[in-house]
């Protein structure tokens, strides 16, 4: 029997904000265990909480660019249960009020090759609601301790409908959402600093049947290739019980990425009742239509909105966008370089085959190139008005500007690197080159066109690289063609 | 300064400190000793910490010296129900979970006393975490009543009226969740104000009900509640829900205001289970005002019957919340009995709380579980918000609700404390203010034939505070209730 896997996933985002959910203390990664905290944060006795106006801003940003909608009131509750993490017992939280509803997410499978664009889809989401995050333990062999650095900062939940059916529909998800939450400047989303965080629920069920299966929940995917992988054992291993005549409870896995595999967490007789109610020292929040349209007039461009534009505004080949397209800081260098460059596409080429090349060598961040966007622009432009050939500017021209950030005109000038002028000169110089080589002629008129490669490498010796190849093939072709 | 320092007023010994006939350091001393020869008997304070208020006296002093004091209570010392956080004393809210924390912050009232100059003299006991109506549920000490110290002074803020009563502070601070605030000043004969919800930041008061807690003066009188009432009321960016409106001049409105009002007299709070004797009182009250020309009229409040099984659906289940972070793994009380973390947080729990907040988180987190919310929690709010209504229409009409503030006088110790529901129902004649977010004052009105004082409650509309403690001074300047002291007996 056929059977078809339904995916949903809930992903938690730590909304980037200067300071926690509920108080005035900075959020952080890494500082020094329990520095981050203040009397709110730790839950002491009395204290009481004050909504981040940011957090809020910048969630019902995600809202929009996720095209949910955002309702007029969002509330906080409290979802109440016991863990050590937890400095209140309570977490607050969105209940019936979130703070996006519905909503979709434009995804892109994989390609049949690298140079391809894979088949877009369209996963509909349930909701989005923000809550605080919880503190992290640390077990000792004798004893556990816990950091309350974490504990606060703003956490947004966004949960898919069980619209996907494959892991790489989910893997396409995560990227798609991270690249969109990167646009939207709401989190760098760096899975190993958790602050983009993944729990997959995964049902099986006979192809074509419209039931759903029993819902499997896999905790502890750590990557966005973890949420791959543990969903591709889970489903396979859900398969093999059910075609070996067994039944599935509904339950929640751990998945053990070194193992490759999933394990049973808890059964969902063990689950709990949260007891959510409106927490009663929190006012509802309203989002008012001037609210409302300040932020929707601060929405970034969407990352496949930008690609389909760098397709018809600049004829950028796939394979430049798929490199563009993630990096909104490389994206805006690029533009900037296109908006001077007279041929955009090139502009694109030498960024992303030239440029981050270097960058990669030189172990540096775009942010530290010397090299910027104008000078990028006036690269291509030498080459396009035949001042430089490409060859030069690539081996003479662009490692110099890497090196120094030299303007590539004055590099071309200091080192005498233009094309030469004179038609008339290119000719003699060639014209003294076929002379010189009867036998390579010959080889060319009997049919051995490449051999004409030895006598344009002839003629570039001769001019020290300054002739202009677009001139010299043709040339030496005439020339030749006058021998036969 | 001339006699019984301990029952001067808040406003006389502000004239005293600004005379220069007395310094905060002999006003501090004074009524040091007074809790030293009475609070044997009474039992209002958890802690005081004699050296640290002497200090906080002579830096007054200084100041006053100087000529640079630092707002209206310098050099005056106050008291504060071991809810409220103050920074470095302890906050134990009368609880064994408790006991051991010092806070390491203050309250925002406690930042408004300090800012005003009080001296901040102690910590009063209190039923553990606010829950309960006598002060007997405290883990540490029974709070008894001044007037007869075999009876209760009430509570949960026993400890602030009790102390105001038998002189041991002039003024007190006390929260109010049910009635916590004026069936105690009620039980204890002096004056307690519930502020409108919202008036008062609760940043700093230990949570039992989050939508019904609001902090509120103790005070031998009208005017000296209402003075303590200017210093802690007002917006606190830390409170959201603390209202954004400019405080009135209470003094000023005092001053002013002379009526006559229209009064209204709930006829849902003179059915039965009222004590004879306190209705002649009450109904002598409403004569006074009628007499003076004060317009009465009766009025209906008709979902009154139900407000104390909502109050006790909505206060336990916000306190089944509130009071989860009490855990054993932190601050709080932890067993060295426990096996792992469940276990330890059964038995931290189950050590560190006493039986009535046991009951009270049991009751809250069944009301809120899977399949009963609906049913308890949610209709709940449905009738509250009929509550409040049943008091708009109300206050569109008068200016204020004269009640009793309890259906008896105060009880002997003991006597309700293995009836749990007749326990709730002293509270029967304040609930409805907490339920509805108005104000409510408790000021005397008389004494029994056993000589325990009776108390008179006046609602009001939201943020009619100035209007309710005019209406109340008019009466209180025309008795002699106030200057009745009690004068517990010492032990045989």
């Amino acid at each position: 029997m056929e059977y078809e896997a339904v995916i949903g996933l809930e992903v938690h985002v730590q909304v980037k904000t200067e300071s926690k959910i509920f108080s005035s203390v900075g959020v952080g990664f890494g500082a020094q265990p329990n520095s981050l905290t203040d009397p709110v944060v730790l839950g002491l006795p009395g204290v009481l909480p004050v909504i981040n106006r940011e957090a809020v801003e910048k969630s019902i940003k995600v809202g929009m660019l996720l095209n949910g909608s955002i309702p007029r009131v969002t509330k906080w509750d409290r979802k109440n249960y016991f863990y050590p993490d937890s400095p209140k017992n309570y977490q607050i939280s969105q209940f019936d009020r979130p703070i996006c509803s519905g909503g979709e997410l434009e995804i892109e499978l994989k390609g049949p090759s690298r140079n391809v664009m894979g088949e877009h889809k369209t996963i509909a989401l349930t909701r989005a609601h923000l809550e605080e995050d919880v503190g992290k333990l640390i077990h000792l062999e004798q004893e556990s301790l816990v950091d309350f650095n974490r504990a606060g900062t703003p956490l947004l939940e966004i949960v898919s409908e069980p619209d996907m059916h494959t892991p790489e529909e989910a893997y396409a998800y995560l990227t798609a959402l991270k690249m969109l939450l990167i646009y939207g400047e709401v989190s760098h989303c760096d899975m190993e600093k958790g602050q983009m965080r993944c729990d997959a629920n995964v049902s099986v069920r006979p192809a074509g049947q419209k039931k759903l299966g029993v819902k499997v929940e896999i905790k502890n995917l750590n990557s966005i290739s973890g949420v791959r992988n543990g969903l591709a054992y889970e489903i396979e291993r859900q398969i093999q019980v059910l075609l070996g005549g067994g039944t599935l409870v509904q339950e929640t896995r751990g998945w053990d990425a070194a193992k490759g595999m999933t394990y049973h967490l808890r059964s969902k007789e063990e689950s709990h009742d949260y007891r959510y109610f409106p927490d009663p020292d929190l006012m509802p929040v309203r989002i008012d239509r001037r609210w409302r349209e300040r932020l929707r007039a601060s929405l970034p461009e969407k990352p496949f909105d930008r690609q389909r534009r760098y397709f018809d505004q600049y004829s950028l080949p796939y394979t430049l966008t798929s490199v563009l397209i993630p990096d909104p800081e490389l994206c805006h260098f690029f533009e900037e370089a296109a908006k001077r460059a007279k041929l955009p596409r090139q502009a694109a080429n030498w960024i992303v085959n030239n440029l981050l090349g270097e960058l990669g060598k030189a172990g540096l961040t775009l942010s530290e190139s010397k090299v910027n966007p104008a000078k990028i622009a006036q690269l291509v432009n030498l080459i396009e008005e035949g001042v430089i050939s490409k060859n030069l500017a690539k081996e003479r021209v662009f490692p110099e500007m890497f090196k120094t950030g030299e303007n590539p005109a004055a590099i071309v000038q200091a080192k005498d690197l233009g094309l030469s002028e004179s038609a008339e000169e290119l000719e003699k110089i060639c014209s003294e080159i076929v002379q010189a080589n009867p036998d390579t002629v010959a080889e060319v008129l009997s049919g051995n066109k490449k051999a004409i490669n030895f006598l344009k490498g002839r003629v570039m010796r001769a001019t020290r690289g300054k002739a202009n190849p677009a001139l010299v093939g043709p040339l030496l072709e005439k020339l030749i063609a006058e021998k036969g | 300064m001339p006699g019984e320092i301990h029952f001067q007023t808040l406003a006389q010994l502000q004239e005293a400190l600004a005379s220069k006939s007395v310094s905060s350091v002999e006003l501090t001393r004074r009524h040091l000793d007074r809790i030293e020869a009475v609070d044997g008997r009474v039992q209002a304070f958890n802690s005081w910490d004699e050296e640290d208020c002497l200090r906080q006296a002579e830096a007054s002093d200084e100041r006053r010296a100087a000529g640079k004091i630092k707002g209206p209570l310098d050099g005056i010392p106050v008291g504060l129900k071991d809810v409220i956080a103050v920074k470095d004393q302890p906050l134990t809210c009368s609880s064994r979970m408790l006991e051991r924390f010092v806070s390491p912050y203050d309250a925002t009232v406690t930042s408004r006393l300090k800012n005003a100059g009080a001296v901040l003299l102690g910590r009063l006991n209190m039923d553990e975490f606010a829950m309960g109506s006598s002060t007997e549920n405290s883990a540490f000490k029974t709070t008894f009543n001044p007037w007869d110290t075999s009876r209760v002074a009430g509570g949960s803020s026993g400890g602030s009226a009790a102390a105001v009563a038998v002189g041991e502070l002039p003024v007190s601070l006390g929260s109010d969740t049910g009635g916590s605030i004026r069936q105690p000043a009620s039980f204890c004969g002096v004056v307690g104000l519930k502020p409108t919800y919202g008036l008062v930041s609760r940043f700093g008061l230990v949570a039992f009900a989050s939508s019904l807690d609001q902090i509120g003066p103790f005070a031998r009188t009208v005017g000296d509640a209402g003075r303590l009432l200017q210093v802690i009321a007002g917006h606190d960016p830390r409170d959201s829900t603390s209202i954004d409106t400019a405080t009135p001049d209470y003094s000023k409105a005092l001053a002013e205001k002379k009526g006559p009002w229209k009064l209204g007299i709930p006829r849902e709070y003179f059915a039965e289970g009222l004590d004879p004797e306190v209705k002649e009182a009450i109904q002598a009250a409403i004569d006074w005002y009628a007499d003076r020309g004060c317009e009465m009229v009766e009025v209906s409040l008709p979902h009154m019957h139900l407000a104390i099984s909502v109050y006790y659906i909505v206060a336990t289940a916000e306190a089944s919340s509130n009071l989860a972070r009490y855990d054993g793994v932190r601050y709080t009380h932890r067993s060295d009995r426990a096996e792992d973390v469940v276990d330890l947080y059964f038995k931290s729990r189950a050590e560190g709380f006493g039986e009535e907040v046991k009951r009270r988180i049991i009751l809250g987190s069944y009301v809120l579980s899977s399949g009963y919310y609906d049913a308890y929690y949610l209709r709940a709010q449905k009738i509250r918000a009929l509550i409040r209504q049943d008091f708009s229409k109300a206050f569109a009409e008068v200016d204020g609700l004269l009640t009793p503030t309890s259906p008896f006088v105060s009880f002997k110790a003991g006597e309700k404390t293995r009836d749990p529901l007749a326990m709730y129902l002293s509270d029967i004649y304040t609930i409805s203010a907490n339920l509805a977010g108005i104000p409510g004052i408790s000021l005397p009105c008389g004494f029994n034939s056993q000589g325990l004082p009776i108390g008179l409650q006046i609602l009001g509309e939201p943020l009619g505070e100035a209007n309710l403690l005019a209406i109340a001074q008019s009466f209180e300047r025309a008795h002699d209730f106030i200057d009745r002291h009690p004068n517990p007996s010492p032990p045989d």
